[in-house]
């Protein structure tokens, strides 16, 4: 499984089972937040098919929504909204330990740095939504 | 033991993070809930002229190719955890390959509008 | 009067007759204020003299008990009797290391790698001592000061499934301890710990699972030291890119 290490005679060497995430509550959150990158990826492709059938023209464009009004992706496209916001949780929470600002000599302390992403986060989202939805 | 190169992939896993983080949620629920189920309508001229400005077509770019690098990086080593460790060197040329194709596409999508 | 009792379930492994670890069940009384420790110290004191496990200062500051407590990385003279019962606890040898014998395990991996990352103070030319002190003011010692508290009880490396699953990863103690100096304004040996991070088994390896700054007694937080490392890994791989002639760090 790994870069094999010459083994010494008489010690027991412990074997890492596929299912160790499985074992503490931090592992599995750990698996969902890496599984975001996924459903986030589908949903780009979802996305990138959409804006290939505005190109292509109305009757396309309709085709595709239309598609996606099924149940099948009404139902995917919330389970990725989900997973979308956990790795925007997720991510901002890390953010603060990652990078550490410093204004001359004090550092900023992580929490402002967080509330900061996450206030950013909403007026960009308020904005592409006006800009998208609302603006003619 | 080698001066990795990893940091490429890292600087594009994060970047592509960042964007994901800001952007993803909002257009889901625009393109994914609001259009299909018909809470707004967005009507084909209206985005066939935004699609036509450049600005946003570097935007579209961004908002599609660079997330795609960071699930590469992210599921590449998701695999690795899964125990395939021995493997990660196809693992690696799968996943950013997969990335690179799907950038590729995008640049064309977009450009051909 | 019967005395209350809770149950050890201890690994015992015997190199050279045994195969595979098994497991032993004891019965030790139950004292309100006393820690895993003092159960596995009474066993081997009055039921088992052959149990044989690492231990020390007893109060959290050497590092030497660390052991799996119910499947958690613990310094068992920090976990306390109380938290566990009625239910019985399970003694287990720190994880992902080779087994030596019961509940000792090999520590020569860390070791080398902890010599690795040169853990000391590397500087061009030494100060002399008549010239005073190095001088540092509280906002230098904070830089640096969290990642100092490291008492190397690798509680992380059980908590890290990557060392689990690639053991040739450097570690968050040895990444933690090697950041500790880089941080430190004393320190001018950056460029000889770089190559050790930087490589592709040092802090690349690490996917944030976070686990080691969980288990840590400490409160080192090495995971974010290693996500630190990374971000100075990542300029300083960017800037040899845009100036591949190289100039002087």
């Amino acid at each position: 499984m790994s870069d094999a290490r010459p083994q010494r005679p008489g010690l027991y060497y412990p074997k890492m089972r596929t299912t160790w995430w499985l074992s503490r509550p931090g592992y599995v959150r750990f698996m969902i937040r890496e599984a975001t990158s996924v459903f986030i990826a589908i949903f780009l492709i979802e996305f990138l098919v959409l804006v290939h059938a505005v190109a292509q023209g109305p009757d396309a464009y309709a085709a595709v929504v239309g598609r996606l009004a099924s149940p099948g992706w009404i139902v995917f496209n919330v389970v990725a909204l989900l997973f979308a916001l956990y790795h925007t949780v997720t991510w901002f929470l890390l953010t603060g330990v990652v990078q550490v600002v410093r204004i001359g000599d004090q550092q900023v302390p992580p929490a402002l740095i967080v509330a900061g992403a996450f206030g950013a986060w909403v007026v960009v989202s308020l904005f592409l939504l006006y800009w998208i939805v609302v603006r003619s | 033991m080698a001066r990795s190169n990893e940091p490429f992939w890292w600087i594009l896993f994060s970047v592509g993070g960042v964007v994901a983080a800001f952007l993803v949620p909002v257009h889901i629920v625009i393109f994914g809930l609001a259009v299909p189920l018909g809470w707004v309508s967005l009507s084909h001229a209206k985005l066939l002229a935004l699609l036509g400005q450049p600005l946003v077509k570097v935007y579209l770019f961004v908002l599609i190719a660079l997330p795609l690098f960071h699930w590469a990086h992210r599921f590449r080593f998701l695999l690795e955890d899964l125990g395939l460790y021995g493997l990660r060197t196809p693992l690696a040329v799968l996943c950013y390959g997969s990335a690179i194709a799907g950038t590729v596409a995008t640049l064309w999508v977009l450009i051909h509008v | 009067m019967s005395e209350e009792t809770i149950t050890l379930e201890v690994t015992r492994y015997r190199p050279g007759h045994d195969t595979e670890p098994r497991t032993e069940s004891f019965s030790v009384p139950y004292r309100k204020d006393w820690v895993v420790l003092d159960a596995l110290n009474h066993i081997k004191d009055r039921v088992d003299g052959s149990l044989t496990y690492r231990w020390s200062c007893r109060m959290g500051v050497c590092g030497s008990c660390g052991m799996m407590v119910n499947g958690v990385p613990k310094l068992t003279c920090s976990a306390f009797l109380r938290d566990y019962h009625p239910g019985s606890i399970r003694v287990e040898p720190l994880a992902n290391f080779p087994v030596i014998r019961d509940l000792v395990v090999d520590l020569d991996d860390f070791m080398e790698k902890l010599r690795r990352v040169k853990p000391w103070l590397i500087r061009e030319t030494e100060k002399p001592v008549s010239e005073g002190e190095y001088r540092q003011t509280p906002a230098q010692l904070e830089a640096f000061k969290q990642f100092s508290m490291c008492i190397n009880c690798m509680l992380c490396y059980a908590a890290c499934p990557v060392y689990g699953l690639a053991p040739a990863f450097v570690g968050p103690a040895a990444i933690a301890l090697a950041h500790r100096y880089n941080m430190d304004s004393r320190d001018e040996g950056y460029r000889f710990r770089e190559p050790v991070l930087n490589d592709s088994v040092g802090v690349w390896d690490c996917t944030f699972v976070g686990e080691c700054s969980v288990v840590c007694p400490k409160h080192v937080d090495p995971a974010a030291a290693i996500q630190r490392s990374k971000v100075a890994g990542a300029k300083d791989w960017a800037m040899s890119m845009l100036m591949p002639w190289g100039g002087k760090k």
